[in-house]
């Protein structure tokens, strides 16, 4: 079943096309990975899809993205699209504040304020993000306290407190070692029976191991979407071959 | 751009061209020591063989080398995974060659051979071999399907040997019996290494469509 799909559209920074006459859509329970050269649009589709450039002034945007066949940018509460289409970036970047704290924002800015209710939110968020185990008895130490893996876990645990339906990530393992990057797989494997998961990898490999899903883009257009095993053992498109055997990129 | 990566693919292309040049020669070697009954090339298989088991497992090492550092996809993965299937195929044929021209020692001066449609299955599955090996370097989809479909002819040849082998049997003697059976095992041999060069070919398709057995692997 669809969860997102994207109908014709065309994403301009002032003069400037970044993506053109994109359609797709993405899968429920399913993790789709977008791959291409730096600057293909890849990170701009993926902040498309909640409205994260409209923080950016020139940006312009025509077409449909529909999240449950409801058009994002209709008349659709952006908080309220936020909280159910929620991102990770590629650097862990958790606030100032204690590991609870930052994983109880979320829900607090939802209204959520009896004690008991966060504390099993927090639980329950740090557990799905497999970081339960080495935070339960810190848990009012400062997040910055972490090391870099956990601080993404955590960021990972702090979008999922708010009970998205849809996660977006960034590139979240660049900054990784790879042990803290094969427990970040790991675990989106185990998310996808919950949530629908969009992510922007320039790794290969990692996009061939976990996706189910795989596009690959150029310029500012997608050349390329198929299934991970399609893609990456018998492109169809030349230039798809090409780039994913580093012939260029 | 992937200098090293395409280098390093060069030499394993260059590599198993060699292997297959060495698999050509053995079978050379083993048919012209079954027909002429010479040592000489009886022993010239076998180096064949040795130096075929050798190339064997550069070329294993090198694949794996080459997974290791490159993380091939796509088109390079399926060369490098055809490679690692093809070699082992090879190997196969270098020690059927050399069973071949060890066995011949055994029926020297023997002249059932030329009763039979030895020469015509030797001259089958030498180009088979060949054929697929040709296939490979010059990337060549119909020429892999011929070796698939010649297959038919070497098993059609082997029926033919058997029956006439039989015929043969039930008139003979008991030295010609002994050669008879000989011929037949060598007869097999040859059926096993067609079966080898329609493996190595069925590889190359794989290699160029991503089909194996015309299926999507």
């Amino acid at each position: 079943m669809n969860k997102i799909s994207i109908q014709n559209l065309n994403l301009f920074y002032g003069s400037f096309q970044a993506l053109k006459s994109l359609s797709m859509d993405f899968q429920e329970n399913e993790i789709t990975a977008l791959i291409g050269p730096s600057g293909c649009g890849k990170s701009t589709l993926l902040k498309s899809l909640n409205r994260m450039n409209d923080l950016v002034s020139s940006c312009k945007i025509t077409g449909q993205v529909l999240l449950d066949n409801e058009d994002i940018y209709g008349t659709m509460n952006v908080n309220l699209l936020r909280k159910r289409v929620g991102m990770v970036f590629q650097k862990p970047n958790p606030f100032p504040m204690s590991i609870y704290d930052n994983i109880a924002f979320g829900p607090r800015t939802y209204g959520i304020r009896a004690k008991m209710r966060l504390d099993d939110i927090v639980e329950k968020a740090l557990t799905s993000a497999a970081i339960w185990d080495e935070t339960r008895d810190r848990l009012k130490k400062s997040a910055l306290s972490l090391s870099g893996g956990q601080q993404q876990r955590l960021c990972l645990a702090r979008a999922l407190a708010v009970a998205p339906e849809v996660l977006l990530m960034d590139e979240p393992t660049s900054a990784l070692d790879p042990i803290s990057t094969l427990k970040i797989e790991e675990l989106l494997n185990a998310l996808k029976r919950d949530y629908t998961i969009i992510i922007v990898t320039h790794n290969m490999q990692q996009a061939a191991r976990i996706s189910d899903k795989t596009a690959f883009f150029l310029i500012d257009e997608m050349i390329e979407y198929g299934s991970a095993d399609q893609i990456f053992s018998l492109p169809k498109d030349k230039r798809t071959e090409d780039y994913i055997t580093g012939r260029f990129g | 751009m992937r200098k090293m990566y395409d280098n390093q693919l060069g030499v394993l292309h260059e590599r198993l061209i060699q292997m297959g040049a060495l698999c050509e020669t053995a079978i050379a070697c083993a048919v012209q020591a079954l027909l002429n009954d010479d040592d000489a090339l009886r022993s010239a298989t076998k180096d064949k063989e040795q130096e075929i088991d050798l190339a064997e497992r550069d070329i294993e090492q090198l694949c794996v080398r080459l997974l290791i550092h490159q993380q091939p996809m796509a088109s390079d993965l399926r060369q490098i995974t055809a490679a690692q299937k093809m070699i082992i195929d090879m190997e196969r044929i270098g020690d059927q060659a050399a069973d071949i021209a060890e066995i011949s020692s055994y029926m020297q001066g023997s002249t059932v051979k030329s009763d039979v449609h030895m020469t015509e299955m030797a001259r089958c599955v030498s180009k088979m071999v060949t054929d697929s090996i040709d296939a490979f370097v010059s990337k060549d989809f119909a020429q892999a399907q011929a070796v698939i479909d010649e297959d038919d002819i070497a098993d059609a040849l082997f029926s033919k040997i058997k029956t006439e082998l039989i015929d043969l049997l039930l008139r003979t003697n008991g030295k010609l019996a002994e050669d008879c059976l000989d011929l037949l095992m060598i007869a097999k041999y040859f059926e096993r290494i067609g079966d080898h060069a329609t493996n190595i070919a069925e590889w190359v398709i794989y290699y160029l469509t991503g089909n194996y057995k015309k299926q999507n692997v």
